[in-house]
């Protein structure tokens, strides 16, 4: 069955059965291997994508279901990794294996975009849905505290706080 | 994972030859292994050497350098510089999370004086010249990637600078002694001349390497020993490092297999049907394993899996109906008798007899599954006499040559690429070369069947968790006896598990008088001073694959030592920390790392909250040294862990922020066992499926590692396991403590504390 879909901001349109789930459209239909598959039953959190904003688990997600949902995925986050957390990520040295860290920065997004100062305990309800293997946990933590603080600075830097006011 | 021996006796390895057959079946192999399915030889034979060449003329095999383009300098397999300036590392370990990206440029760089932001990484192929300074083959185990390339990439590093030198001595004409290098350029102080490396590679590359080079001084070093970021954090959070899985080949297909319920199990009959006729199939056909399945995508593949299932009919051996609850009975009754020795001080025997009093305890663990986050994959292009792979893997050189036997081609016609690894932890280092195998023996099919292009077998989360390869389970009973005073005057334990080296080629070096080294490492030849000491060994043989999982015997040796020396105090009404003092030499460098980790921690000083108590532990593994404190508490009948204080001793600290992460990773690794890991068997089938039934530590349950390390420039050791075994002592000491109750197997999901 044809089905369009908007991904990373794009239409794309793909032939599968209507019950692939979103990961294996990703990965063998449009080529967007970013996202990774761990466990295929909502686990471990490594397919994490944003369902319109929200952080969902794409092994899950029938094709069906998406409708005009808009699906973003690692490859969408920023095109140059300049998302806070893609930055902290590399700045505090968090990835190990790296395998899980897409859906982990993923989850970690969507927190963000929701409270932009999550405490530790935030980060355990919000974060507890994503494996790591090598456990690299303590610095996830601080990568996601590090990115909200980078994302404050910048939103009260001298330039953003002009370019609101122009508003 | 390779442990002592090879280390000290590192020849070994590299003269020793190894015949490979194909094996009946992917199950055959792995239960018979290489050595006596060379007995009892079936078909092609092929011999192959592990060369052991010097390590300095490797690294100076420029010939072997597959990727050194024109126009750029090459000057060994592990660099080239290309006019741009740009420095290319050729990696030939795998990247499996534990930062060897990144240590192993920085040994190069140091000698080459580069420009850090200059370094680019490669995989290395697989080719002689990568192989193991030390162990001959081309791996990555034992935590020993740093310290084996610690001077051969240091020297290649050297070599190419020195080359530069000359390079730009010639252009000169001034007499190289009075040149200097930083930064990727050489320099004349005197004149104030300055050269780029890039715009001397085409000089360089006409000169011929020296035979000697002289290495820094460790006390001139500008990189190693600085906290390094990683070099491949940005491919890692954008999604573009390639995994495995991810390697996209022209008309790939997909493959997965449904295999036998229980392990060694044959097809007998099956009707590919009802797979055929779900769209997007392409062939359905047996192998070794299974019942393989190629479908343009891995859902198709999937779900025609489904569909086959019920139609096949296995033929399954009794011995395979396993219950590993009665195996554990079975191996707790072993333990009270006499096995091989594996350690004979004094006379145990006698001591105890004539001891004050003696303590008994049993510790069980059970099977665990590595789990890595990325399923076992390997994609296969099998061609007209000729053949790629692109897997994950941590045994290229086993795996190449294997798989060059299955596809009966000759090995320098198989094209073996390494990708990132999405964890290891010794699963894809398997002499049984397992996964691939089976990739290989569906190409071949599929070929047969008319399908020409590459294949990639994906295995799901559950074929993974089924799929053996165990941490074998074990049993430890020990027996110690105190004197009048509370000294310890006797010790004997007797460690019943599987050996996983019997029947590979590494058995002749690792299995002594019956006894696997891997059994009993961190038991035998403990440091602590006791004066009478027997430790015995069993290793019975059951049809369950199983292999190095993370810190490999450590990961029990250390919980049944250091537990049972708590037992002991506690038993001589002394503190645990007091009698470990007794008991380690004081120059020793576990004392060294335990007084550290109590001096951090505050052990006996700081006052914990209420409800919160510390537990200690010091072990040694694969030349390292650590010792932990763990805080934890009971919540609601649960244990927690709240903080690990960990001291480290690794000799050289090339990078400490890999250091941290690594021991950070370990502890945390520990602590998914510890709290949740088994696999368990019922009349042979594996009883966890997915990651809702073998668990693993979430970031809700991770505890603050605090890491301390202490850089001495002693023995260099690994750092890539060592963080595991303590972790297991430190959290069941700490919750003695705070309990008064002792738990003696894992995992403690199972724990009664009322």
């Amino acid at each position: 069955m044809k089905f369009s879909l908007t991904v990373n901001g794009q239409s794309r349109s793909v032939d599968a059965d209507p019950e692939t789930p979103l990961l294996w459209i990703l990965r063998d239909h449009l080529d967007l291997v970013g996202t990774k598959y761990g466990c295929g039953i909502g686990q471990c959190g490594a397919c994490t994508v944003h369902i319109d904003g929200e952080a969902a688990r794409a092994c899950s997600l029938p094709l069906s279901t998406l409708g005009d949902k808009k699906v973003v995925t690692i490859e969408g986050l920023s095109t140059d990794a300049s998302h806070p957390l893609q930055k902290s990520w590399c700045s505090l040295d968090v990835p190990q294996c790296g395998y899980c860290q897409a859906g982990q920065i993923m989850s970690a997004a969507a927190l963000l975009a929701k409270n932009p100062h999550p405490t530790d305990t935030d980060i355990d309800e919000s974060m507890a849905g994503n494996l790591c293997r090598c456990a690299t946990y303590t610095r996830i933590r601080a990568g996601i505290h590090e990115a909200a603080r980078l994302a404050s600075d910048a939103k009260n830097s001298p330039k953003a706080q002009l370019q609101e006011a122009a508003k | 994972m390779i442990t002592a021996s090879l280390r000290e006796n590192p020849a070994a390895l590299s003269t020793f030859r190894v015949s490979v057959v194909p094996p009946a079946t992917a199950a055959d192999w792995s239960r018979r292994g290489f050595l006596k399915a060379a007995g009892t030889s079936v078909g092609l034979v092929i011999a192959f050497q592990f060369t052991g060449k010097p390590a300095r003329a490797a690294a100076l095999d420029a010939a072997k350098n597959p990727s050194a383009a024109s126009g750029t300098f090459a000057p060994n397999a592990f660099l080239r510089i290309a006019p741009d300036g740009s420095v290319t590392i050729f990696i030939n370990h795998a990247e499996m999370g534990q930062g060897i990206i990144t240590a192993l440029p920085m040994l190069i760089a140091e000698e080459l004086d580069a420009d850090w932001s200059k370094v680019r990484t490669e995989f290395a192929s697989t080719a002689p010249a990568y192989n193991h300074s030390a162990f001959g083959i081309q791996m990555t185990g034992g935590s020993s990637s740093t310290w084996s390339e610690y001077e051969r990439l240091r020297t290649a590093g050297a070599t190419a600078r020195a080359l530069l030198v000359q390079a730009a001595a010639d252009q000169w004409k001034l007499p190289a002694a009075e040149l200097s290098t930083e930064n990727s350029h050489v320099l004349h102080t005197a004149t104030g001349k300055k050269i780029s490396y890039g715009d001397l590679v085409e000089h360089a590359a006409k000169l011929t390497p020296p035979e000697k080079v002289a290495l820094k001084d460790p006390k001139n070093f500008r990189l190693l020993g600085k906290p390094t970021r990683r070099l491949d954090s940005r491919a890692k959070v954008t999604g573009t490092a390639e995994f495995g899985l991810d390697v996209k080949q022209p008309g790939v297909l997909t493959a997965v297999v449904a295999r036998s319920p229980a392990f060694g199990g044959k097809v007998e009959t099956f009707d590919p049907a009802p797979s055929l006729a779900v769209p997007g199939v392409k062939a359905v056909f047996k192998v070794p394993s299974g019942v393989a399945i190629i479908a343009e995508n891995f859902w198709a593949a999937k779900r025609a899996r489904d569909a086959v299932i019920s139609t096949i009919s296995w033929k399954l051996s009794d011995d395979a109906r396993i219950d590993s609850d009665k195996q554990a009975a079975q191996f707790a009754a072993l333990a009270k008798t006499p096995g091989n020795i594996a350690e004979k001080t004094g006379d145990a025997e006698a001591a105890l007899k004539s001891a004050a009093k003696t303590i008994e305890a049993d510790y069980a663990v059970p099977y665990l599954a590595h789990a890595p986050m990325e399923p076992l994959n390997a994609t296969v292009h099998l061609r007209d006499g000729e053949a790629e792979i692109w897997t994950g893997t941590q045994f290229q050189t086993v795996d190449h040559m294997t798989a060059a036997t299955v596809l009966a081609l000759k090995p320098d016609k198989v094209q073996l690429h390494t990708t990132f690894l999405g964890g290891g932890f010794g699963r894809r280092a398997t002499p049984a070369s397992d996964w691939i195998v089976e990739a290989c023996h569906i190409a071949k099919a599929a070929r047969t069947a008319g399908i020409t292009v590459p294949i990639k077998t994906v295995w799901t989360r559950e074929d993974d968790l089924a799929g053996g390869y165990y941490r074998p389970m074990f049993h430890h009973r020990l027996v110690g006896g105190l004197d009048a005073q509370g000294k310890v005057v006797a010790w004997h334990q007797t460690i019943v598990g599987q050996s996983f080296i019997a029947g590979t080629p590494f058995e002749a070096m690792m299995i002594k008088n019956g006894v696997d080294e891997t059994s009993v490492e961190g038991a035998a030849h403990s440091v602590y001073k006791i004066p009478a000491r027997l430790v015995h060994a069993h290793s019975p043989k059951v049809p369950v694959p199983t292999l190095w999982w993370r810190s490999v015997g450590h990961t029990h040796t250390a919980l049944a030592v250091e537990c049972f020396i708590d037992e002991l105090a506690h038993a001589a009404g002394r503190n645990p920390l007091d009698l470990r003092r007794e008991l380690l030499p004081p120059e020793s460098r576990q004392r060294r790392v335990l007084d550290l980790a109590i001096e951090k921690s505050g052990y006996g000083k700081t006052k914990l909250p209420a409800g919160r108590a510390h537990g200690i532990a010091v072990h040694e593994s694969f030349g390292s040294f650590v010792a932990q404190v763990a805080e934890v508490s009971l919540e609601d009948g649960w244990p927690r862990v709240h903080r690990i204080t960990a001291a480290v001793d690794c000799g050289t600290a090339v990078n400490p922020l890999t250091i941290e992460a690594q021991v950070q990773g370990s502890v945390i690794y520990a602590l998914s066992a510890i709290l949740y890991g088994e696999i368990t068997l019922k009349d042979g089938r594996v009883q966890q499926s997915n990651f809702h039934q073998y668990q693993v530590a979430r970031m809700n349950e991770a505890p603050v590692v605090d890491v301390h390390v202490i850089a001495t420039g002693d023995k260099m050791g690994g750092i890539g396991e060592t963080g595991v075994p303590p972790t297991f002592a430190a959290v069941l000491n700490g919750l003695f403590t705070l309990t008064g109750k002792r738990i003696r197997s894992l995992p403690l999901s199972h724990a009664d504390w009322s």
